[in-house]
């Protein structure tokens, strides 16, 4: 934590940056979001297992990027989500400064991009976390039971898109979900569209999702949302051998092909 | 009244329109049970359109485009392919059975494999029943 507040300091006081996106202290179980500007805010600085948001969210909110340029603390998470979204065009060098954070707090400087991306490649495959298991348990469940489950969570689900806003790839300006000619999917808090919005949120976020998990830590319901997006982002890496947030280079898995795709599954 | 199968048909223009169309030049008999839109390119169809019919009431989606290798605009076919794999994933571990939406490659000149491949899809769908999303949303109705 040292570390990271001497680093922080540095890099402000410097005028290298504007705004320090970091977690500060918020309740027992969860640490908040805050946006130092000023020495005396950097010292509201800290990281430990609280710190699970993925900050990376805030890179892409008009509000935060009108601030000025942006340094960001990056647990493994936002790393990938970096990544992605300098891949997708969205984040460039000029944009931030990234502070990369190990697990027991201490500080991995990044001059640029590019040695994130190193960092990433070097660091392997990422593990997989309990989720994946999660989602096969559900998968050997007979159809009639899966459906019963998913609706039985879905329909509680009341649309306040809190699982869109803190997803750090779910950046558009202008949802599908807003569109109203035609109406894709039914606007009001009402368990009608549930399902076509979480399928729809999970199909957009193909290939781009790092399986942070914050859509599901978002939900005020704490419905397993994230889930699906995870389920996709299985699909994909055994389908496709494809995984989101670990190049900077990389065209998206669904914008693109091989000859030799299986067509195993055309009856 | 016995139950029959409403299905929507998105057919590619190049290949699969063409081929429906022969179907009915050469008085192919199949079943009155699909209902056709035309778009440009198998590519075209979003998942959202799919998820869209199913939930306005289809109890069938069926996607058609040209064969691979053969799409006019040269890989349109290979995209809507992995499009429409993830989403048969997806819905396969929401519980929705898989067979209510099917892709096929059919051809100009597969008049009589287009009517084959109705024929085939609504005597599948037949068996599965009215469409349980389509359920669902006229109990919502009702309730509202």
């Amino acid at each position: 934590m040292e570390a990271l507040r001497k680093k922080a300091h540095e890099i402000i006081t410097g005028g290298q940056v504007k705004v320090i996106i970091g977690y500060g202290e918020g309740s027992p179980e969860r640490a908040r979001a805050i946006f130092a500007q000023t020495p005396a805010e950097v010292d509201q600085l800290i990281f430990d297992q609280r710190c699970l948001q993925n900050l990376a969210v805030y890179l892409m909110k008009p509000e935060v990027k009108a601030l000025g340029k942006m340094a960001i603390t990056a647990s493994k998470n936002v790393l990938r989500s970096i990544l992605q979204l300098a891949s997708e065009n969205q984040l460039t060098d000029a944009d931030l400064v990234v502070i990369g954070i190990t697990d027991d707090g201490g500080v991995i400087e990044f001059p640029n991009l590019q040695a994130v991306e190193e960092h990433i490649k070097a660091a392997g495959t990422p593990a997989k976390n309990e989720d994946r298991a999660r989602i096969e348990e559900i998968d050997k469940k007979p159809l009639e039971e899966r459906w019963q489950y998913w609706q039985e969570q879905l329909s509680a689900c009341v649309k306040c898109y809190a699982c869109r806003s803190a997803c750090p790839m779910c950046y558009c300006t202008r949802c599908t979900v807003e569109c109203n000619q035609p109406q894709w999917i039914p606007a009001p808090s009402h368990h009608l569209g549930n399902l076509e919005w979480h399928i729809m949120r999970a199909m957009h976020l193909t290939g781009r999702c790092i399986e942070c998990g914050e859509c599901g830590r978002a939900c005020p319901l704490g419905l397993p949302i994230n889930l699906l997006t995870q389920k996709l982002a299985a699909e994909i890496e055994s389908q496709f051998d494809w995984q989101a947030g670990m190049s900077l280079k990389v065209e998206n898995p669904l914008s693109t092909f091989k000859p030799d795709d299986k067509e195993n599954f055309i009856k | 009244m016995a139950f029959e199968p409403r299905i929507v048909g998105f057919l590619c223009n190049w290949c699969s329109y063409t081929g429906a169309d022969l179907a009915g030049t050469s008085r192919v008999k199949y079943p009155f049970n699909v209902r056709i839109i035309r778009v440009m390119c198998s590519a075209r169809i979003d998942p959202t359109f799919i998820l869209k019919a199913l939930s306005d009431g289809a109890d069938g989606v069926l996607v058609c485009g040209c064969h691979p290798g053969d799409c006019h605009y040269v890989e349109g076919n290979y995209k809507a392919m992995r499009r429409y794999a993830l989403l048969k994933k997806t819905l396969r571990s929401l519980g929705v059975e898989e067979d209510r939406v099917r892709l096929e490659w059919v051809s100009a000149s597969e008049g009589v494999r287009f009517g084959e491949v109705i024929a085939d899809m609504t005597e599948k769908i037949r068996k599965l029943g009215p469409n349980r999303i389509k359920a669902e949303l006229i109990l919502d109705k009702a309730e509202r």
